[in-house]
């Protein structure tokens, strides 16, 4: 209980006036350890950023995936590090761009991907072997998977080499982001049948990216993102460990996690503190992990979302900075920092080259990169990240007594807990209790800036849609057909699905007949409406 | 007694984005409106057969995927193709300034841009349904 007068977190962590050593527990040496060490609270590697930097990887995608091509090599000639593929949503549910119920929104918050002809396209003169490419899609996410393993082959990139990550992570898609397509228990399966194939074939890629982000963008508090992300983690291990054909060390370091870093600056270091340890604990006493490198907790974060504001937006630039530098000081491995036009439209040219300056000045210019977690030992982030900790445990074990982390999604519990912490958030910023610049405190009759952000226009359009209708008059359709049959048939039963949805890709079927063929088997999610 | 003015709070579209909608809904629940939330991803045909079925006095669309313009447009069609054309619409979410009066244009009521607060939604709600200011417990409403 917080009593009256009392400083918190946003999370409702206690703050108190002042920190001294009688604030750090009595084995705080131990509890903490050192950098590369279990339980890696202060960071998976001994050398920090010292070593290597984060990976800067901007989400990027729209509209063709030949404009989309021209983005990732203009990002990569500014200095970005990574790819980070945003898919159309179309794409994301597994509906292909000529189905007419989907005709708004092609090409529209992500690049449009219908077949491996265009992935094709979106990878052209960039090498598998030497960029890494992470992959924002759940629902589709084996099939993109399927893409990448195709595209590589025929960039002749061997499947060892190629580096990334695929979100793939379905049960945050039920509560929040919404890309669900089928009931948990088959997506679930795929899920691990996809951590299975990397484990054995694609041992360079992250198979799973448990993400927290869309809880918190969707109205989680900071314990809340970690409690329900760490759950979902869970959930992923407990599938594969059950199938007894893998021990947790062949495939937990290709489990990595992605998170919202938002204003609360040490809030935001103790909870990737806090994350980074109680992972390595869950990791190494639930499954028995043997290897280091099973227990590390690797992450990805985006700075920016909810808290970008409409009012007064060049305030965002300064909010993403702050933001940005919290995550580094909790030692992620790679970030996505948002434009400061988010709120109205996808970014123009200028405001996501602005977004990787920003990562690019925190990384060369603040000096915060020279010594290993600058903020350990602080006697206030040391007891933040315990009480961080803390409150994560309580959270999860509370999950797993009302039967787990499926149990609470299809109950709703899940989503009614974020509703509630929504509103309550809400209700604090109408009051004025929590202070937001521009919006609840020094306002101004600004008006909202004119953007021109890139829109499909018919054109586009139409290459898209010609594209896809070539595909299926040239492709051998009797091969394709076959694929998708031995698919089905897969799917009824219990075999590994990545090689038969290896085969469908690299036989031109589409992403909406991949998908529709595994609807026809496990049916479609009926989501419940909690408000 | 007066019946209390009912309200469809909808998502349109594929955009799973609906902490907005959510929050939209229980800010009228709270004011007195009677809200039914259609959850995500709806098309807008099945849209306008809950505001029907429901006989609501007005539907809200959130949409956060710039696909606002034609989502609103087919919403309405499906409305006045339902003979509902006198329920009205009003659209949230990400549209930038230039789609406001597109939107009006092609019968929305009211547009609430990123950044419109929950106070003015909730006004504007009650001034275009004719709500009166305090339903909940009014006999004196003209509804």
């Amino acid at each position: 209980m917080v009593a009256e007068g009392e400083l918190t977190t946003e999370a409702g962590l206690v703050v108190e006036r002042v920190y001294g050593p009688d604030d750090l527990g009595p084995d705080h040496a131990a509890t903490v350890g050192e950098p590369g060490s279990f339980p890696f609270t202060r960071g998976n590697h001994p050398g920090g950023y010292r070593d290597r930097l984060w990976t800067f990887r901007q989400y990027s995608g729209f509209g063709t995936p030949e404009w989309s091509n021209e983005r990732y090599k203009l990002l990569l000639k500014e200095g970005g590090t990574g790819l980070s593929v945003a898919a159309d949503l179309p794409t994301q549910i597994g509906y292909d761009s000529d189905d007419p119920d989907v005709e708004e929104e092609v090409g529209r918050v992500g690049v449009a991907l219908d077949s491996l002809a265009d992935a094709e396209i979106l990878f052209r003169d960039i090498p598998l072997d030497q960029i890494s490419t992470s992959w924002t899609v759940n629902g589709t996410a084996a099939i993109m998977l399927a893409f990448y393993v195709a595209v590589g082959k025929k960039q002749g990139v061997a499947r060892s080499q190629l580096r990334g990550t695929v979100q793939n992570d379905i049960l945050k898609e039920y509560v929040a982001r919404g890309t669900w397509i089928w009931p948990p228990g088959p997506s679930i399966r795929l899920i691990g049948d996809s951590i299975e194939f990397c484990a054995a074939e694609v041992p360079r890629y992250n198979a799973v990216s448990v993400a927290g982000a869309h809880f918190r963008d969707a109205g989680a508090n900071a314990a809340q993102e970690m409690a329900f992300t760490l759950q979902d983690a869970v959930t992923y291990c407990d599938e594969i460990v059950s199938r007894g054909r893998m021990t947790i060390d062949e495939f937990a370091p290709q489990v990595s996690f992605f998170f919202y870093t938002h204003n609360d600056f040490f809030e935001e270091v103790a909870k990737y503190r806090a994350g980074r340890r109680r992972w390595a604990h869950i990791v190494r006493e639930r499954y028995g992990a043997e290897k280091a490198s099973s227990s590390m907790f690797r992450t990805g974060v985006v700075c920016g979302g909810w808290t970008l504001q409409a009012q007064q937006p060049q305030n965002n630039i300064v909010r993403v900075a702050y933001q940005a530098m919290a995550a580094v000081l909790g030692g992620v491995q790679s970030m996505f920092t948002a434009a400061w036009d988010e709120p109205f439209a996808l970014p123009t040219e200028e405001s996501t080259t602005l977004a990787l300056r920003t990562q690019q000045i925190l990384a060369h210019e603040t000096g915060v990169t020279r010594t290993v977690d600058p903020l350990g030992g602080s006697y206030f982030v040391e007891s933040l990240t315990d009480a961080m900790e803390e409150k994560v445990v309580g959270i999860m074990a509370d999950l797993e007594a009302r039967g787990g982390m499926v149990q609470c999604i299809e109950d709703g519990y899940v989503q009614r807990l974020i509703a509630d912490e929504s509103a309550a958030v809400q209700r604090k910023i109408d009051s004025g209790e929590r202070v937001i610049v521009g919006v609840n405190r020094y306002t101004s009759d600004e008006p909202a800036p004119d953007l021109a952000p890139p829109a499909m226009d018919a054109g586009a359009r139409k290459l898209q849609l010609d594209r896809l209708a070539e595909v299926r008059r040239t492709r051998n359709t009797r091969a394709a057909l076959a694929a998708l049959a031995n698919l089905r048939n897969a799917a009824q039963g219990d075999p590994n699905l990545m090689p038969y949805l290896i085969d469908c890709v690299e036989e031109y079927c589409t992403v909406g007949e991949i998908t529709n063929e595994l609807r026809n088997v496990w049916g479609e999610y009926q989501q419940p409406t909690v408000f | 007694m007066t019946t209390p003015v009912r309200v469809l709070v909808a998502k349109p579209g594929l955009d799973g984005h609906d902490r907005g909608a959510k929050l939209v809904a229980r800010a009228l629940r709270d004011a007195g409106f009677e809200v039914i939330y259609t959850g995500i991803r709806q098309k807008p045909e099945m849209i306008a057969s809950i505001a029907v079925q429901e006989d609501v006095d007005l539907v809200g669309l959130s949409i956060l995927s710039g696909a606002h313009l034609g989502l609103t447009r087919k919403t309405i069609e499906a409305l006045r193709e339902r003979g509902a054309g006198d329920i009205k619409v009003v659209v949230g979410g990400t549209v930038p300034r230039s789609d406001v009066t597109p939107l009006l244009d092609l019968g929305a009521t009211a547009v609430f841009p990123t950044g419109s607060s929950i106070e003015m939604l909730v006004a504007e709600v009650r001034r275009i349904t004719g709500a009166d200011a305090d339903s909940e417990d009014s006999s004196d409403s003209e509804r």
